[in-house]
């Protein structure tokens, strides 16, 4: 290899490696440090790790005042606990969707694909907004139900577990559609009709082939909507009830509003934690190496 | 089989509502007369005259404008530059740290992103003094990342699909790097990157969160225009904003669509025509 070719190749590799390495691990680095300081009343609001002499001066005491304060137990345990119901919607009204789509003609599955792929291409707040719209006390919803006298009063819906269940399916359906179309597009028809002429129903076929084939999908489908939903604070935030924990509620208001940054750093470092094991099978996941 | 394929579509039927109904209530919502939203006052383009005259609206999506453009440009040049090193140099050091960090990005929660370049920034303005302050250039370094990681996937997928015989041919007859990259590979990955501009654009223009933690005083973007007007409560011209995005999207889509059908169906005609041709 020339010398000049070396160097251009080392620029290729060296560019976005030196970018992410600065912008993207670098930060992790630092939180970790301002999750070991103390806070301070000074600017910014933590102390130095490190004394005047280098002596370490860091601690894990945000990290034991985590597991005192039950509030970020019980939001940790709840961020997890509901991302992984709303993956599981997702899921479910993903997969028929995805199927259809897969099992239509050429024509009609690009304008299907188009139509999956529309919303998310436009503003997830002014969706989350349209959402709240719809579910309101005075939203569509309601006013429909009263007009044609279905109940008497209006129906609570927002500021509940379920609004924000609403939330993440309705912004995370294209990401767990996509990689689940992926996969069943690649379904062998032949497998079916085999699977049809040895005598199986059509329920009997769904579980031992088409399922079966579909799994890297529903993988990388199911860790694309949990990991990001788990720190989701904008849907919490808005649909979600002034009481409802959330683990990325609580650390925007550990940084906006209380100004506590060693613990809103210790809470993103236990978030990171936890994430880093879905983390890890996503990345290895066939249907991201593009091996689908 | 009959009554299994209608369940199938019933079901897909209620996907596509769940995607679709909220914004159509909300298109429906920004030409009522009414400032209430559950009495209907009539049709009328008042809310968007009212958003178009609305000086803070304007600055916010001047300012996310600006940034998007920006973030999605550097995000497309790193990211095709990470995508094609991830399917181009086989086996190197580093590897596997460079697929972890380009990946890690796609998901990461925007809040734990948004805290830990906020930290970054701030130390590095105290140990090398740059950057100064927070505003539109830390907004567009924090976007440009993430943007990096998605256009980064979407050249890579494109490059794997590749029939690297066209760029050994290159090789071949003498051709050396950078220009079989200029000249043979970039034409054909192209519309990956258009694509993946496109992405990074609409991904940096919608984000709230991160935008939230490094932005400084002055440097309000849309999202944080809007989401500080929805938590006070509903305002009709966000109505007219959220309707006026989704016809840019929906237009831009259409077109998309109708170019991928037109290439498929020359693609197709070209294909006969050789064939025909060879008889």
């Amino acid at each position: 290899m020339s010398r000049a070719r070396r160097l251009g190749r080392t620029a290729v590799l060296g560019v976005p490696f030196v970018w992410l390495l600065v912008f993207f691990l670098l930060p992790f680095a630092v939180v970790l440090k301002v999750s070991l300081s103390e806070p301070d009343i000074a600017q910014p609001p933590y102390q130095p790790l490190f004394g005047e002499n280098w002596e370490y001066l860091g601690s894990f005491a945000n990290y034991v005042f985590l597991t005192e304060d039950t509030l970020y137990t019980t939001a940790y345990l709840n961020s997890i606990w509901m991302a992984a119901v709303a993956t599981l919607l997702c899921l479910l009204i993903a997969y028929p969707m995805a199927y259809l789509i897969a099992r239509s003609r050429p024509a009609t599955r690009l304008t299907l694909l188009m139509m999956v792929v529309l919303p998310f291409w436009t503003s997830s707040l002014l969706r989350i907004y349209a959402l709240i719209g719809l579910l309101n006390t005075t939203g569509f919803i309601n006013t429909v139900l009263l007009w044609l006298g279905v109940i008497s009063e209006p129906i609570q819906m927002m500021q509940t577990d379920f609004a924000v269940y609403a939330g993440i399916v309705m912004t995370y359906l294209p990401l767990m559609i996509l990689p689940l179309y992926a996969t069943l597009e690649k379904l062998d028809e032949t497998l079916l009709e085999a699977s049809a002429d040895l005598g199986a129903g059509g329920i009997g076929t769904f579980w031992q082939i088409t399922l079966p084939i579909s799994l890297p999908g529903i993988l990388a489908g199911c860790l694309l909507v949990f990991i990001p939903a788990v720190g989701e604070f904008v849907i919490p935030q808005l649909m979600g009830g002034p009481d409802q924990l959330m683990i990325g509620k609580v650390l925007w208001t550990e940084y906006f509003n209380n100004r506590d940054w060693p613990v809103a750093s210790a809470i993103a470092i236990a978030m990171l934690a936890f994430l880093v094991i879905p983390f890890m099978i996503l990345r290895n996941a066939p249907a991201m190496r593009g091996e689908v | 089989m009959r009554a299994g394929r209608l369940w199938l579509i019933l079901a897909a039927a209620f996907g596509f509502a769940v995607l679709y109904v909220p914004l159509i209530i909300l298109i429906i919502y920004s030409f009522n007369a009414s400032k209430l939203v559950s009495v209907w006052g009539g049709w009328s383009v008042r809310w968007y005259g009212e958003l178009l005259s609305n000086e803070q609206v304007l600055q916010a999506a001047w300012i996310s404008l600006q940034v998007a453009v920006m973030a999605a440009t550097i995000g497309t040049v790193l990211g095709t530059m990470t995508g094609y090193v991830l399917s181009r140099f086989g086996r190197f050091r580093l590897r596997l740290l460079l697929t972890g960090m380009a990946t890690a990005p796609l998901v990461m929660p925007d809040v734990v992103t948004g805290l830990s370049l906020l930290l970054l920034f701030i130390g590095m303005e105290q140990a090398i003094g740059w950057p100064a302050g927070r505003g539109m250039l830390t907004i567009v370094i924090a976007h440009a990342t993430f943007c990096l990681a998605f256009v980064a996937v979407i050249v890579q997928a494109r490059l794997t699909d590749f029939d690297r015989s066209i760029e050994e041919a290159a090789a071949d007859l003498g051709g050396r790097q950078p220009w079989i990259f200029l000249t043979v590979t970039l034409p054909v990955i192209a519309p990956a990157l258009v694509a993946g501009w496109l992405l990074a654009f609409t991904l940096s223009f919608d984000d709230l969160v991160i935008s939230s933690f490094v932005s400084g005083p002055g440097s309000s973007t849309l999202p944080m225009l809007v989401y500080s007007k929805v938590r006070l409560g509903v305002s009709p011209d966000i109505n007219a904003l959220g309707s006026l995005i989704v016809a840019v999207v929906a237009i831009g889509v259409t077109l998309a669509a109708l170019q991928m059908r037109w290439a498929e169906r020359r693609r197709i005609a070209d294909e006969q025509r050789a064939l025909s041709e060879e008889e």
